[in-house]
């Protein structure tokens, strides 16, 4: 077994910020195991290449949103804002294409450069006049859904496929996109767990106060989180219009609550100072597991959300159980 | 209905708690009704899990209780509230938004189809607070207007309603003002009188004297002694405590008071802190003294930056040239450090191990390329471990499970790798055993020793005699003089503090004044 050598198994403490303990991760991968176990049990057809192939290529957006999230989570904000920012990074694209006939990458770039700044918006305003992200981010939801209209007159823009080499598989039915996502998430996990920047982004979640006051500035470091967020926002609209060859005003409308809910599946806190990208990554296959599993046995779309909602609210009810147990020890 | 004297109402005996490992054992123990029990013990040695274990708070490992000739297991704290035993804890629990008399009957406001009976709200918490002397305040005030005193006062009036046989006070007296503690002992006073059983927790040794009977000494979870409290004298009984002698004087070695290191010119911040002018030297403890209220905490954190100063300069080296600082991040660079009064809030990540506390500030030191290197801070943390005798399990162990003691020696440990210059302690002995406080005196004469300025902030008057060079009184917001060791008496320090307020009425100002001596 692999241990870091700072955690023995015999000290009775309550772990927290980034330390998902083996339990924790074993606990989510089984839930996800059982769950396809269960759609398996109801539908022949689930247990197939083809359904996780499609899974593998359809998760890549909400991936990396969640890793944004997540870290967005942890320093205890929260950004409502990510689809809408999504959307208007795919209508950038489409308006430096079609409209002033860029090339494929400066437009992606710009795309990406839009929605790095959508959320340096949110971030600085969030910190200058100390206002809840909640708020500033919805403001900017509904601003950057605006300007996503704006550009793209309202209607869905077709590209091409440009991008399409983003979801063609390549292997084994995955594609670049899904490939990258996962770089993301490994990468994220590194900074978050190796680096002082993760670790100043957990010590501001838990008291930002004290942070502050160790001599650590810490606003550029909320202001970074926001802007992070917005840049694997326009790398979720790439993945988007390269699925769908097209750039759509309306993408990623709700997606912000889906993002949320994945994170916070995956027991990264919404109180901040605690969280995790690799269960982050469990919180996102649970819940597009769950989306599929349910579309194959022919769940109707009502019945899909209600048990999808349920299964957030379990979800959550069980990882406070768990966090309450462990902290009862104080 | 009054109880016979000494009559038992809670024994409690072999009772024990284990969490990894045991941190109260096989403790016996009976209170009696109409006697005030004074528990007391170094921080970490069990008292507030004994207390916790009684009030329903926790469930013991080990052991029984018999409240009231019956077999007493309580599951939760309201049902051993409901059969009377109940605890004043030190946080408080009140609503800020809410006021007194709601705080005050919350659980059972009088009410009829639902709507409040304010007039009748008003008539009880009017009754529940002349019983602890509240009668100048409107129940109608909201508590966060109210000084944190006074909210103190509230919380003990809540207590006090409804069937009460044993009553713990945690460290009642942290927050009040000498007033407010005088009108705690005429209430603990009356409710001994009518027969309940209380425990009085407190590391204060003169206030236990005052108010209690007999005396429980815990010492690493084990209980050293349960006896008449006028059996022991104050040095007999820190004895006790600790274990070890410990002498009114301390040694601070040989130390060098070289030239000035800091210079205070004029610094200012609306009433607060007005004008304030001082050097503290190289080498040098320089107290701060002065009632809660004063502007001390304010006066330190207007020098670390971390509030504006509306006027005023801070210099700073040898000689001292003047330094602009506007956050903490400039002081810290400029070489000054801050250890703040309220640790828990302001100082740690409490969720966060060791180790992650001490690195705070010092990641640049334990990484690489803004890359971590977990070796390294593993080693730094064991160092200040090790140097600063922090009672622990391991580095990863979360910082909110250590004791009082051990927390602000983090802390302090997280300031030490950094090498400052000019070192600022905000009260850095409260809430801590008298063990741990003379490990921090020695390690403030380290400081000291090797050429820091130490500028030290406290209530407790005869610690900052103790240990300080010079002593510096500040009274409503401004320094009122600088007394040189030797030079001083208590009756000057005391004179100093109040010399501000002779204007007004000191003690209705909302911080009264209080000294701890």
């Amino acid at each position: 077994m692999k241990t870091t050598t700072n955690t023995s198994d015999a000290a009775p403490v309550r772990r927290s910020g980034t330390y998902f303990g083996l339990g924790t991760y074993l606990g989510l991968a089984g839930a996800l195991l059982a769950m396809i176990v269960l759609f398996s049990l109801l539908s022949s057809h689930f247990l197939s290449y083809a359904t996780f192939s499609t899974l593998a290529n359809q998760i890549p957006d909400l991936m990396v949103l969640a890793v944004g999230m997540t870290f967005v989570l942890i320093i205890g904000g929260i950004d409502l804002s990510v689809g809408s920012v999504l959307a208007l990074a795919a209508s950038t694209v489409s308006v430096a294409i079609l409209g002033w006939g860029w090339s494929v990458l400066p437009a992606a770039l710009l795309g990406m450069a839009v929605a790095a700044l959508a959320g340096t918006v949110t971030g600085s305003i969030t910190v200058a006049w100390r206002i809840p992200s909640f708020i500033v981010s919805l403001g900017v939801l509904e601003m950057a859904r605006g300007l996503a209209y704006q550009f793209t007159d309202s209607r869905t823009a077709y590209i091409g496929d440009a991008f399409a080499w983003f979801s063609n598989p390549i292997a084994f039915g995955i594609s670049p996109a899904f490939i990258i996502a996962l770089l993301v998430i490994v990468l994220a996990q590194l900074v978050l767990t190796r680096t002082v920047f993760g670790r100043y982004l957990i010590g501001i979640g838990t008291n930002e106060e004290a942070v502050r006051l160790a001599g650590i500035d810490p606003r550029p470091f909320k202001i970074l989180v926001f802007a992070l967020m917005g840049v694997l926002a326009g790398l979720a609209a790439l993945f988007q219009i390269s699925r769908l060859e097209a750039a759509d005003p309306n993408a990623g409308s709700g997606m912000e609550l889906q993002v949320i809910a994945a994170v916070v599946i995956g027991g990264t806190s919404l109180m901040g100072g605690r969280g995790s990208v690799i269960s982050t990554f469990f919180g996102v296959l649970i819940i597009s597991v769950l989306a599929a599993g349910l579309a194959q046995i022919g769940a109707s779309e009502p019945t899909k959300r209600i048990i999808t909602g349920a299964v957030i609210v379990i979800a959550v009810v069980l990882d406070t159980y768990r966090s309450r147990r462990a902290s009862r020890r104080n | 209905m009054s109880v016979p004297a000494n009559e038992t109402v809670l024994a409690v005996s072999g009772l024990g708690k284990t969490y990894a490992q045991p941190v109260l054992g096989d403790v016996t123990l009976e209170l009696r009704g109409g006697e005030v029990l004074a528990l007391t013990g170094e921080n970490g040695a069990g008292k507030s899990t004994l207390s916790k274990l009684i009030s329903g708070l926790e469930i013991p490992t080990t052991g029984q209780m018999l409240y009231r000739g019956q077999p007493y297991a309580p599951g939760s704290r309201a049902e051993a509230e409901r059969l009377g035993v109940r605890m004043v804890m030190q946080e408080l629990n009140l609503l800020p938004t809410l006021t007194v008399a709601e705080n005050l009957f919350l659980d059972n406001l009088p009410s009829r189809l639902g709507w409040i009976s304010q007039k009748r709200l008003r008539q009880l918490a009017t009754a529940a607070m002349a019983q602890v002397g509240l009668d100048a305040i409107d129940p109608d005030t909201p508590v966060g207007e109210l000084g944190i005193g006074h909210q103190q006062m509230v919380e003990i009036a809540r207590n006090l309603i409804g069937d009460c046989h044993v009553l713990i006070f945690d460290e009642p007296t942290a927050m009040l003002t000498a007033r407010e503690v005088d009108l705690l002992f005429t209430q603990i006073e009356r409710l001994r009188q009518r027969g309940v059983a209380i425990v009085y927790i407190s590391h204060r040794l003169e206030e236990l004297q005052q108010v209690a009977q007999r005396i429980a000494v815990l010492r690493d979870g084990k209980l050293v002694c349960a006896e008449p409290i006028q059996r022991y004298n104050s040095e007999q009984l820190v004895n006790l405590m600790v274990g070890r002698e410990l002498g009114e004087h301390i040694d601070l070695g040989q130390r060098t008071i070289g030239a000035p290191l800091l210079k205070i010119d004029g610094l200012s911040r609306g009433d607060k802190v007005r004008e304030v002018s001082f050097e503290v030297r190289a080498g040098e403890i320089f107290g701060i003294s002065g009632l809660i209220g004063a502007g001390r905490t304010e006066l330190l954190r207007l020098i670390y930056g971390a509030d504006r100063a509306d006027s005023g300069q801070v210099a700073l080296g040898q000689p001292p040239v003047p330094v602009t600082i506007d956050s903490p991040k400039a002081a810290v660079k400029a070489g000054i450090a801050l250890i703040t009064e309220d640790r828990k809030g302001e100082g740690l990540l409490l969720s966060q191990s060791i180790s992650a506390n001490i690195a705070l500030g010092n990641l640049g030191a334990v990484s690489r390329a803004g890359v971590l290197d977990a070796d390294a801070e593993r080693e730094l943390a064991e160092r200040q471990i090790g140097a600063m005798r922090i009672r622990s399990a391991s580095p990863a162990q979360a910082v909110g499970e250590l004791s009082g003691g051990n927390q602000q020696k983090v802390v302090i440990g997280r300031w030490l790798e950094r090498d400052c210059q000019v070192l600022l302690f905000d009260e850095p002995t409260r809430g801590i055993d008298v063990g741990a406080k003379f490990d921090i005196y020695g390690l403030l004469a380290e400081l000291a020793r090797q050429g820091k300025a130490l500028v030290v902030v406290s209530s407790d008057l005869r610690e900052l005699m103790l240990i300080c060079d010079r002593i510096a009184v500040l009274s409503a917001g401004r320094l009122i003089d600088t007394f040189d060791r030797d030079h001083w008496t208590q009756d000057q320090l005391l004179a100093a503090a109040f010399a501000g307020y002779q204007k007004r009425d000191a003690l209705l100002h909302d911080a009264a004044p209080r000294m701890d001596a």
